[in-house]
């Protein structure tokens, strides 16, 4: 169906070609995922599939493309248009018009499907994908997970044979990400359509590819086969590599069947004084009886109930009571109770348009409650100047990009030192540290997106704030990157500052929190350790967990760990 | 399913054919008749200086926005055009103020004082005698323009741009699409603005002052500018453009239909709207506009576009823009029988009166306040 025969690809501003002498063939009706750590050509090489590359992006594309034998050279996009179905990494970025029920429409009217044809197909795609409350919503109005939902479902219409899409579920919540999948599924199994995808977060999508493409090697094989070798796994590759399991197990269902000799060997390390999390858990409940984390378990932890009446020496640094934020006709905080205290990793976590973001937003003081209180370190965000917050409180929006606005790294990372009134290459420092090899006359647009991340965050670190707020901060970010991120985190927190992450990385939550706070509806539903609460719900327990339940192991690190204080 | 949801409404009881079904996509007004209605309200405001007239026109179209305008982010410009609208007032009133005006005035405000000019710039003055007709004069004048903004306003909360396109002949809906993408530009850079505000207090820099700004325009325009090529890439990979085969002889005739039917309508409509030419201005833009038809829909062969669930012209459609020409037609005649209530002049100074007739016929703009669907409330 696809057939790349030694294609290269090279921009002109660039001395290596991004992809070099590939030759593929994905035949029809297979998933095939593409795998590969950022910034090694994956958009590119889904984009020459629809012809985006070189037509759109320019840059010189040596070789042949072939996508159900016509070759991209001779036709242009739009001639691609009815086989070839692209979903981009930003969902927004797609959309041409401004409700939900056109924009499925829009590509079959620009293939002149009759307009029965259409409807009928709307009406299918509506249901598959869940959108039939939305259909009359204006686009502007979706959250991030419907809008993916509404991209995919725009270019599901036209009935494509070759469906490439971008990342599809790194903005999703877990169960809007399985939805999304199954509905990828359905169509590889029902409709025979070939789709071609690239994504970071392995654990959702490994198990529903029949084919995994590794880059930059170019080896494609049975998913099995490529995960014993690729530098890049999801957790239970990981767990099945630990334990030698042979063939590896891609899904929890298969490594939960092996995993019984692993379960006896874990099963007297339980309690023996094995750390759930790396860092030493610095409960205010703990320490209000004095130790700073010292002789904590997790069976102690799990009969600890939080108990609010606890005096407390040190002012928390995040305390809100009964907190509401009404958005024009939307409540989207109800009743808040959030208390966070120095050295305390706090994951939020909830389905998208649950509350989260805006819940960052009201602690960094960008949207005054409507009504009860919030207190960072002592004061009302919204009506603390500017100036002053940043040194209490720094928040890495959703879209770093949005915190960058100078030219190069270097003048970013100046005014940073001078916004914060921080020592002369304060930020730089902080980038170098996070990040080696980020040039400083780069611009920040040109960054891959872990490398903006690193910049934006070091921007927020040089003011030192104590209180530091993460706004989904994995999209877009391979193994690699998510483990530097993870350290650094760690490190911070066992420096003393509170890190809240608003997230749908179950994985990154389960290594990095102390608590988890779970919001649906902008009201809390669960707010607990983060074994307590990950574990008893399906859809936010970490891989780990799901195979080696009901014992309370959380990451591979966890096991790896305890296996190795017990030789 | 290919079969349109039935128009027969069943002759039930009349409460239930005369109260305002809720909105959904297939009773959706369409969007031509929202136009019409305003642009009647905006040819009545036009025909009258009467303040209390055009307050009458403005309260009808806030009326009418306000019961049936919906949560969409194009729903929100009204206040955006209303505030525009004060501001051609306040604009139009220091212009007078500065400017001087040939309006004669016995009440005398206030002298500012008169920039010397030199004698070839005769007939120009900065600053001088302000009276107090002169400024109502410039209030009268402003509040009508005021009002036509308003009225546009109205339109645009009202009906969607985006589904006046689905009416546009197949042969200038690319056009039409281009220039609908262009007009989101606006929009999304304010929404970038208000990011980067955002972003510049979460880096603790003040959000105001000339320097902010400054800082803040270029990243907005290298936004908007990369938001334009996604989009025009989206656009491309899903057939935007596409069109079917066309002897070259069709092709041609197309071009000169269409050419010379837009000659034809320009100077028809001279015709009309100049003085001398009424004679030849009418069959001269009848024959432009059936040239100009004729080629749309030959170049409509071009398209190989479907056009999903198009809006329907229906009886409320019909009610909807009736009542914005009637209310035109009928200031129109009112210009005839009572002109000078429409112009109430500002020699004497005089409170101007409110004409009951033409009153009442701009009260009819009402109707689609009770006639269009009601929008259902967003949670």
């Amino acid at each position: 169906m696809i057939r790349f025969e030694n294609v290269s690809v090279r921009y002109e501003e660039d001395t290596e070609p991004t992809l070099r002498n590939l030759d593929l063939t994905v035949p029809e009706g297979e998933l095939v995922l593409l795998v590969g750590p950022s910034g090694v050509g994956k958009s590119t090489l889904l984009n020459a599939v629809s012809g985006l590359v070189p037509h759109f992006t320019g840059g010189t594309l040596t070789g042949r493309v072939t996508v159900d034998g016509r070759d991209t050279r001779t036709h242009p996009p739009r001639e691609l248009a009815d086989v070839v179905g692209t979903v981009g990494q930003d969902p927004s970025a797609h959309f041409v018009t401004d409700t939900v029920e056109d924009e499925l429409a829009y590509g079959m009217e620009s293939l002149g499907l009759a307009p029965g044809v259409m409807r009928r197909r709307v009406e299918e795609t509506l249901d598959l994908l869940g959108l039939a409350e939305l259909r009359d919503r204006p686009i502007a109005t979706l959250s991030g997970g419907q809008r993916q939902r509404v991209a995919i479902g725009s270019v599901l219409t036209p009935h494509p044979k070759v469906l490439v899409l971008d990342e599809p579920t790194s903005a999703l919540d877990p169960s809007a990400a399985e939805d999304v999948l199954a509905v990828l599924q359905r169509l590889v199994h029902d409709l025979g359509t070939t789709v071609l995808l690239a994504e970071h977060r392995l654990e959702r999508v490994v198990q529903y590819a029949d084919q995994v493409l590794l880059l930059p090697e170019a080896v494609m094989g049975p998913p099995s086969a490529v995960m014993s070798v690729s530098p890049i796994h999801p957790p239970v590759v990981t767990l099945g590599r630990l334990a030698g399991w042979t063939p590896l197990p891609l899904t929890v269902r298969d490594a939960r069947r092996r995993a019984g000799g692993l379960k006896e060997r874990l099963e007297p390390l339980i309690g023996a004084g094995v750390p759930a999390g790396p860092l030493p858990h610095p409960s205010p409940h703990a320490r209000g009886h004095g130790g700073r984390g010292g002789g904590f378990s997790l069976f102690s932890r799990r009969r600890r109930r939080p108990q609010g009446e606890q005096p407390h020496p040190a002012t928390p640094l995040v305390l809100t009571a009964s907190l509401h934020v009404r958005r024009a006709r939307v409540e989207a905080l109800r009743a808040i109770d959030l208390r966070v205290d120095p050295g305390e990793t706090v994951a939020l976590m909830g389905r998208n348009g649950a509350g989260k973001s805006t819940l960052l937003s009201a602690l960094v003081g960008m949207i005054a409650p409507t009504s009860g209180t919030v207190r960072i370190a002592g004061r009302a965000p919204h009506a603390t100047d500017p100036r002053e917050l940043i040194r209490q409180v720094g928040l890495v929006p959703q879209e770093p990009r949005d915190l960058l606005y100078a030219d190069t790294v270097a003048a970013e990372c100046a005014a940073a030192d001078a916004d914060a009134g921080a020592a002369d290459g304060t930020c730089r420092a902080l980038v170098s540290e996070l990040l080696p090899g980020v040039a400083d006359d780069t611009h920040p647009r040109d960054l891959s997106e872990g490398q903006r991340l690193a910049l934006a965050l070091a921007v927020v670190l040089t003011g030192r704030p104590p209180l530091l707020l993460l706004d989904e901060p994995t999209r877009g970010l391979d193994y690699a990157a998510k483990a530097r991120l993870v350290e650094h985190l760690r490190a911070l927190a066992a420096d003393g500052h509170a890190i809240v992450l608003a997230t749908h990385d179950v994985e990154l939550a389960a290594e990095l929190a102390h608590r988890v706070v779970i919001l649906a509806d902008g009201e809390v539903v669960a707010d607990g350790p983060t074994a307590e609460v990950v574990v008893s719900s399906p859809a936010f327990s970490p891989q780990v967990a799901k195979v080696l339940a009901p014992q309370p192991w959380l990451t591979v690190e966890q096991v790896e760990r305890a296996l190795e204080e017990a030789r | 399913m290919s079969t349109a949801p039935g128009r027969t409404v069943f002759p039930g009881p009349l409460r239930s054919v005369l109260t305002a079904p809720v909105a959904s996509r297939a009773n959706a007004l369409h969007a031509g008749a929202w136009w019409l209605w305003a642009l009647g309200l905006a040819v009545a405001a036009s025909r009258t200086t009467n303040p209390l007239l055009l307050g009458l026109v403005v309260g009808v179209a806030g009326y009418v926005v306000a019961a049936r305008r919906t949560d969409a982010p194009w729903a929100r410009s009204y206040g955006a055009f209303v505030k525009l609208g004060l501001f051609v007032v306040a604009l139009r009133v220091l212009f007078s103020v500065f400017l001087g005006s040939p309006i004669p005035g016995a009440h005398l405000l206030f002298t500012l004082p008169e920039v010397p000019l030199p004698s070839w710039a005769q007939g120009v003055r900065i600053g001088g005698r302000v009276t107090a007709e002169q400024v109502l004069f410039a209030v009268y004048d402003g509040a009508k323009l005021a009002t036509l903004l308003i009225c546009v306003g109205a339109a645009n909360a009202l009906a969607n741009p985006a589904r006046l396109l689905k009416s546009l002949p197949g042969a200038l809906y690319e056009a039409g699409v281009a220039v609908v993408v262009a007009m989101t530009f606006a929009p999304n850079m304010v929404a970038d603005v208000a990011r980067l505000r955002t972003a510049r207090r979460l880096r603790g820099r003040p959000t105001g002052g000339v320097r902010a700004v400054l800082q803040i325009g270029l990243p907005v325009l290298e936004g908007a500018l990369e938001r334009s090529i996604a989009v025009a890439a989206s656009m491309d990979a899903r057939g935007y453009g596409r069109t079917a085969r066309v002897p070259a002889a069709v092709r041609r005739t197309t071009n000169v239909l269409t050419l010379g039917g837009l000659l034809g309508i320009c100077a028809g409509s001279y015709g009309l709207l100049a003085a001398e030419g009424a004679g030849y201005g009418l069959p001269l833009l009848g024959a432009g506009l059936l040239a100009a038809v004729a080629g749309l829909r030959l170049g409509g062969r071009r398209t190989v576009r479907t056009r999903y669930r198009p809006d329907r012209w229906g009886a409320r459609s019909w009610l909807v823009a009736g009542s914005g020409v009637a209310v035109a037609v009928l200031m129109i005649r009112a210009n005839a029988y009572a002109p000078e209530a429409l112009h109430p002049g500002v020699v004497p100074l005089a409170a101007p009166e409110l004409p009951l007739l033409p009153a009442l016929s701009v009260l009819l703009g009402l109707v689609p306040a009770f006639v269009a669907p009601v929008p259902e409330e967003n949670p």
